[in-house]
């Protein structure tokens, strides 16, 4: 073993190198390292949340679609509810029309028969004066006996 | 017979000999040849293939890296970045699992640590006589590929880690604090002198140990590999059961030489560790 000045050069060299790879190529790729780290762990991170969230919104679509078919049954229920109501509403009214319409015709029958009867008593009473006054021409004064034909009018 | 053994020496001698840049005994300065002209030369003196072969391989570390971290994206990697950010997890992982305190120091320390030296033993994995060969081709005498059979290396780098550990521990715990930790414990506070050099003992043995494990390792499979390299000499058979040892040595040297990493790297960690913790 033979020791000369080399010691001090390889110990200078040593210190040199050891200084370059402390500034100038740990730093970055330990850098790189730390960042694909965490990209990766956000990654992962952000996978979870989505499946979490996938989860939730399956569930809430779940929960819409039995809302929903919740509220069509509603709505089924209630527009066959609404259409026998109408039904119903429609029948009463038919039937109040139809017994509207009886009555006024049977006003309107009423009517017309009160009028044929009294037009047929005035023809009945004038044929009556007229066939009194035929078979009393003769023998009555026509003056003398308007009270009675009066009378006679008013009674039929 | 005793020439063969001779050249069987000079040839070990010759491979395991730095390229060494310093005054040679006429005053002049130059390459030394041969390990007595070597050390002849004294402390000042440089190993310019250890120096040129650890600063290239750092730069292909930082530049491989550093390529890598201006194109990170927290996108998807590519190839590069993948393969980067694979060894970075691994010694964050390694930092972490030892160091539990805030620092940005130690896991950049822990790679440059971890991919230097790794590199640096894969030299060894190159055919022992490749280099020098080639070299002495060009004329140069010698030429050591492998940094991290330098114990001139190794101990830079461990001295490096020593003094993060002496300014850690004064830091953290103050001069009073660390001098407590030396010399308060184990035994009772009238023992000091002897808690001192226990205690003195074991953190000069730290960087000491860190480097002549990795030295010793890398030494050792260098050594083998150049005793193996000896038996292409021999006959035809001995060539090729030399061939297959030198195979079945690389493969298991890949062991090593990353085992080796590792281990520098886990000590540096955990010695960072200790200069941080309050007691150990």
């Amino acid at each position: 073993m033979n020791f000369n000045a080399t010691l001090i050069g390889q110990s200078i060299t040593f210190i040199i190198f050891v200084w370059f790879c402390m500034k100038f190529v740990w730093p970055p790729i330990m850098n790189a390292l730390e960042t694909r780290k965490k990209q990766i762990a956000d990654g992962l991170a952000a996978g979870d949340r989505g499946k979490h969230e996938l989860e939730l919104a399956a569930r809430k679509a779940a929960d819409n679609l039995r809302d929903a078919k919740a509220q069509a049954a509603e709505v089924i229920a209630q527009a066959e509810k609404r259409a026998a109501q109408i039904v119903e509403e429609a029948k009463t009214a038919a039937k109040e029309e139809g017994d509207r319409q009886l009555a006024a015709a049977q006003a309107n029958i009423d009517q017309e028969a009160n009028r044929a009867r009294e037009s047929l008593r005035e023809q009945v009473a004038a044929l009556a004066v007229a066939g009194a006054e035929k078979i009393l021409r003769r023998e009555v004064n026509a003056q003398t006996h308007a009270d009675l034909l009066g009378q006679l009018k008013a009674e039929l | 017979m005793s020439t063969e053994a001779h050249s069987s020496g000079e040839y070990i001698k010759h491979h395991l000999q730095n390229l060494t840049y310093g005054q040679l005994p006429d005053g002049t300065w130059g390459f030394a040849h041969g390990a007595a002209e070597a050390k002849a030369m004294g402390f000042w003196a440089i190993n310019v293939d250890s120096m040129l072969f650890s600063i290239g391989l750092g730069l292909i570390f930082l530049w491989l890296f550093r390529m890598a971290a201006k194109k990170a994206t927290a996108g998807i990697p590519g190839g590069l970045q993948n393969f980067v950010e694979w060894v970075i997890e691994f010694v964050d992982g390694s930092v972490r699992g030892s160091f539990p305190y805030q620092s940005t120091l130690v896991a950049p320390l822990a790679l440059t640590v971890f991919m230097w030296v790794f590199l640096m033993n894969l030299m060894d994995l190159f055919p022992v006589d490749w280099f020098p060969y080639a070299a002495t081709l060009t004329g140069l005498p010698h030429l050591k590929i492998v940094p991290s059979t330098d114990p001139n290396v190794t101990f830079g780098l461990s001295l490096s880690v020593f003094l993060l550990v002496l300014y850690y521990s004064f830091k953290m715990k103050g001069p009073g604090g660390f001098f407590s930790e030396l010399a308060f414990q184990p035994f009772p506070k009238i023992l000091f002198p002897v808690n001192l050099l226990l205690e003195g003992v074991g953190l000069i043995a730290k960087p000491i140990s860190l480097s002549l494990r990795l030295f010793g390792n890398m030494y050792a499979g260098e050594m083998i590999f150049i005793l193996i390299a000896l038996m292409f000499g021999g006959s035809w058979l001995l060539a090729l059961f030399g061939g297959v040892l030198q195979w079945a040595w690389a493969v298991f040297h890949i062991l090593i030489i990353t085992l080796q990493a590792f281990i520098f790297m886990v000590l540096t960690i955990v010695y960072m560790d200790m200069a941080h913790a309050e007691h150990h």
